[in-house]
């Protein structure tokens, strides 16, 4: 059965080349302006940081939806697959870059842990130009990400935690968000008399 | 190509000078210490490239303004942020180069969203290059 669908890294194609286009800088200064005038109001990195993260969830509240509908993914069977369908269909689509997918199995975990991957941005065009000074080193630049796939995962019964583990920011060579999952949410159902 | 000691500076508009940097000739190291004078001469020269400014179309102007053997070169961005470089050899291309690619650096700082107009450029990365950029015009 997968293998007879496409590789999702061509239906990534196919959904970004169907998605209205903005100007790439334009978007990385906005965004830069954002988080720019967060840090202002809220004078405290670490706020700053979460707010992000908030925002991004909102985002992926409804991005969840306009996915589902233009790209074409299917569904997944298992969260490994989710992951796949993340990095290469949904950032694909959304931001023009293709992410690696790495799942990662901790060593000595019980057979019933709950499944983890992490997502690797080598190329993140939120951060070009962007360098942190000095003062708010530790800002989690990137956390909307980090929200909008714990957003867009909620939505569709899987609550997730995300962290953003590394970034070219702090230094390290690519961006690295970790997606662990923390429990399927199951849909219940209320008899409308009760 | 002639080596020489250069004096490179960033003034913003508003006359805040926001980055300077000295590349010397190993010769001249054991010299007595000239950056005041050189800052001096520098920010007298200000005056002549707000003259310079609407003599020319091109960013780059040229040598604006001499100090007894001391030259002092100048390209102004559309910004009116004055880069002058100090120098005591003729090294005309060179100093286009190098002045030239600092522009690029210099946007590329200023794109920056948490730079602010005005404000120094404490950013290593941008001193890095900049020194590799004199390495590479300015020797």
């Amino acid at each position: 059965m997968a293998a007879q669908r496409p590789p999702y890294q061509r239906l990534g194609d196919v959904a970004f080349s169907k998605v209205e286009k903005v100007n790439a800088e334009l978007f990385t200064l906005t965004y830069g302006a954002v988080v720019v005038q967060l840090l202002k109001d809220s004078e405290d990195v670490e706020q700053t940081s979460i707010q992000l993260e908030k925002m991004g969830y909102n985002i992926g509240v409804r991005i969840i939806d306009e996915f589902l509908a233009k790209a074409n993914a299917g569904t997944c069977t298992d969260f490994k697959e989710t992951g796949e369908v993340i990095a290469k269909v949904a950032f694909r689509m959304f931001l023009g870059v293709t992410v690696d997918c790495r799942h990662v199995v901790e060593p000595n975990a019980p057979a019933d842990a709950m499944p983890a991957f992490h997502l690797i941005i080598v190329d993140n065009p939120l951060v070009d130009f962007v360098e942190l000074p000095e003062h708010c080193s530790t800002l989690a630049y990137c956390n909307l990400l980090c929200g909008v796939v714990r957003g867009a995962l909620e939505m569709v019964g899987m609550r997730v935690e995300t962290k953003l583990l590394k970034d070219t920011l702090w230094g390290d060579e690519h961006t690295e968000i970790s997606v662990s999952l923390k429990e399927l949410v199951h849909e219940q159902y209320r008899d409308d008399d009760e | 190509m002639a080596t020489g000691s250069y004096t490179f500076v960033i003034v913003a508009q508003g006359d805040t000078p926001v980055y300077g940097a000295e590349f010397l000739a190993a010769a001249k190291k054991d010299g007595q210490d000239t950056s005041h004078l050189n800052q001096l001469i520098i920010h007298a020269a200000l005056d002549m490239v707000d003259d310079a400014v609407w003599t020319s179309n091109n960013m780059y102007l040229k040598t604006v303004d001499k100090f007894n053997e001391l030259l002092i070169s100048a390209y102004v961005t559309p910004g009116h942020a004055r880069m002058m470089v100090l120098h005591d050899v003729r090294n005309e291309d060179g100093i286009r180069s190098f002045l030239h690619d600092v522009h690029e650096l210099y946007v590329k700082v200023l794109l920056n969203p948490f730079h602010s107009a005005g404000a120094p450029i404490r950013s290593d990365t941008f001193d890095a290059r900049v020194r590799a950029l004199a390495k590479k015009y300015l020797t």
